[in-house]
């Protein structure tokens, strides 16, 4: 669905992206993990068309080059880390957005499209959020409503920059778990950047590690998730522990040995 | 996962929402003034910000009938309004037999009527030039005076007053002069914003350097506006009071010689109402929903520009309204550009028009140019404004 080859991104002198070359399958959940600047964010942005890299970047076998940005949108819907909310606009105008790549230049939105982002508001929990102002919603109403603006453009890739970063643990889950469903549900294809390994290896189907803007392991979690790859690429003590019920999870060890928490 | 709705769906984001009763205590505070907060209707049905806005621009519609009533109604001949109803009414098809003085039908039709007409349009333009710019460049300081209209026609209007040419040229050179500075600014700052990337976001970083170029150009162009005026000190009563700006004198003919462009630039602005809603979430998100947005602004920017440099031709360079007007539109009616931009375009004709008619009626013997006034009167009305509602400085 996704296929970047030879990507190269330089912002100045520093080299963010090095000869980056992933595949991404259709309906599948792949999650770029990697340090603080290995390049995840660019790499998504790269292929969302936010920026113009070196490289060639297919989307579902057409030249991502050749797009329009009405034609883009309407393949990839992007989601940001941090999405600018206008404090005054509602719930329903937010999501409405979404519609603009089906819209034509001067049209306005058609009872067609406002159902189709009610229904929307509907199935992320929202209902109530069609008339409220986005300044009195909260962190994980904002979240759901940014995802459902993304849902709208009807986009068969949905690219997420760490989605769930303004989240507490209960509710990251949630939310990711919700995107799951809606994956499966649309037959989305699904590329994201996640900073917490663990969740990045129970939600996601293949993992991308990328260090110092290249490409160190490419897999399916178990592959990716090493002890070795992850210490050297976050230059840190880094263990990969299986729990009771097989999931893998991702700790960090101390610098100083001997303090508490240390597994045996 | 589907959620329920708390009541029949009529009820959606009305008043009776039990589940949310805390978070609607505590966000009291945040919340719309009461007499404009309306709840979103059900499913498929319109929701408030429509309904607001169509209640926006009829109140807007309403108040500028009544100002250009009072505009013709009012001034050194009091024309009386069934005079005024009478004479507008005669030249409709199959109009009623009212019988008015020939020498007040043509001090309607001839003197006050043509510039009643004018100040509208002018004060259209001004202000839904400045809700447009505000949009395009997501900054609140915005006025279509923004990228060198100002300093570009006062340059041109200068040159024709210095040089002793006919002054029928004055309005050609003012809108050359204006429309020049624009292109001038907008060439060399989109120029800057792609220069030396190797990969940077794709033509978004125009914004910055546009408006930064536009206070270079200006800031040349009134150098060499300044130079031209103090070097032929004669005419310096002349060039003042063009700059000052004014509406006396208007004629028929000014009327159509702007009007062209005051509906090329009414219909394009409008028709992107919704694309500067989109805008709202940023140059970056915009490009993502599929908004092309180096050719958005470039569009918009045009358009604002032939209406103000058109306005600027005829009227000078009266300030304020481009600024004040759209304001004071989104701190009544919501931030919307769908509303913003209808109600601007609207409300700054009324507020022109009623300018015009304190300008031409606080001194009995002369006019106080309508710049004083419309800062005098705008400025305590907005600051009024301003302090009576929840300030919401929402430009995004």
């Amino acid at each position: 669905m996704i296929s970047v080859h030879g990507l190269r991104v330089r912002f100045g002198a520093t080299v963010a992206l090095d000869d980056v070359s992933i595949s991404v399958p259709a309906g599948g959940w792949t999650a770029l993990i990697g340090p603080n600047g290995a390049g995840k964010t660019t790499l998504l942005r790269s292929v969302a068309g936010m920026i113009r890299p070196a490289g060639d970047i297919r989307l579902a076998d057409r030249p991502a080059g050749g797009l329009s940005h009405r034609q883009r949108a309407r393949l990839i819907a992007y989601v940001p880390q941090h999405p600018q909310l206008p404090p005054e606009m509602t719930g329903l105008d937010y999501v409405l957005l979404g519609r603009t790549p089906h819209l034509g230049y001067f049209a306005v939105e058609s009872d067609a499209d406002r159902r189709i982002c009610l229904d929307l508001l509907d199935r992320l929990e929202l209902a109530d959020m069609a008339g409220r102002r986005l300044a009195t919603m909260s962190g994980g109403e904002v979240q759901r409503l940014v995802l459902a603006r993304a849902l709208a453009q009807e986009a068969p890739i949905v690219l997420l920059d760490e989605p769930t970063s303004a989240l507490d643990l209960g509710r990251r889950v949630d939310a990711l778990e919700l995107i799951d469903e809606l994956r499966r549900e649309r037959s989305l294809t699904v590329l994201s950047a996640i900073h917490d390994l663990t969740l990045a290896g129970q939600f996601a189907d293949r993992l991308v590690l990328l260090r110092r803007g290249r490409v160190a392991a490419d897999g399916p979690p178990a592959q990716v998730l090493r002890d070795d790859l992850l210490s050297e690429a976050f230059g840190a003590g880094v263990g990969v522990i299986r729990t009771a019920v097989g999931e893998l999870a991702v700790i960090s060890h101390r610098l100083r040995p001997g303090g508490p928490g240390l597994p045996a | 996962m589907r959620s329920t709705l708390p009541g029949p769906p009529a009820d959606v984001g009305g008043a009776g929402r039990p589940a949310e009763a805390a978070e609607a205590a505590e966000a009291a505070e945040l919340s719309e003034p009461a007499e404009l907060s309306e709840p979103a209707e059900a499913a498929g049905q319109p929701a408030a910000g429509r309904r607001r806005g169509g209640r926006a621009v009829f109140v807007a519609t309403a108040i500028m009938v009544v100002a250009l009533l009072a505009g013709i109604s009012i001034g050194p001949a009091a024309m009386p309004l069934s005079a005024v109803v009478g004479s507008l009414a005669a030249h409709l098809p199959w109009h009623p037999a009212v019988a008015v003085p020939s020498i007040d039908s043509a001090i309607i039709w001839q003197l006050r009527l043509p510039r009643v007409v004018l100040g509208a349009l002018v004060g259209s333009m001004l202000a839904g030039g400045g809700a447009a710019y505000q949009g395009v460049f997501r900054n609140p300081l915005a006025d279509p005076y923004l990228l060198g209209v100002a300093a570009g026609a006062g340059l041109g209007a200068t040159a024709v007053i210095i040089s002793g040419a006919n002054p029928a040229l004055l309005p050609a050179a003012a809108f050359g002069g204006a429309a020049g500075a624009v292109a001038l600014t907008y060439s060399l700052g989109a120029g800057a914003g792609r220069a030396g990337e190797d990969a940077g976001p794709p033509r978004a970083a125009g914004t910055a350097s546009i408006l930064l170029a536009g206070v270079a150009v200006a800031a040349l162009l009134t150098a060499a506006q300044t130079y031209l005026q103090q070097s032929h000190a004669q005419t310096l009563q002349s060039i003042y009071s063009w700059i000052l700006g004014g509406l006396s004198g208007a004629t028929w003919n000014q009327v159509w010689l702007i009007l062209p462009y005051v509906l090329v630039s009414a219909v394009t602005l409008l028709a992107h109402r919704r694309l500067l809603d989109v805008l709202r979430v940023g140059e970056t998100e915009a490009g993502t929903l599929g908004v092309n947005v180096a050719r958005l602004r470039l569009v918009v920017v045009i358009a604002a520009t032939l209406g103000a440099a058109a306005a600027v031709s005829v009227s000078g360079l009266i300030g304020f309204v481009g600024i004040i007007v759209p304001h004071a539109v989104r701190l009544m009616a919501g931030p919307s550009y769908r509303v913003v931009l209808p109600v601007s375009m609207i409300g700054g004709a009324a507020f022109l028009v009623l300018a015009d008619v304190a300008a031409r009626t606080v001194q009995a013997d002369t006019e106080v140019p309508i710049g004083v006034i419309t800062a005098a009167v705008g400025a305590p009305f907005f600051l009024f404004v301003l302090r009576s509602r929840r300030p919401r400085a929402d430009t995004s």
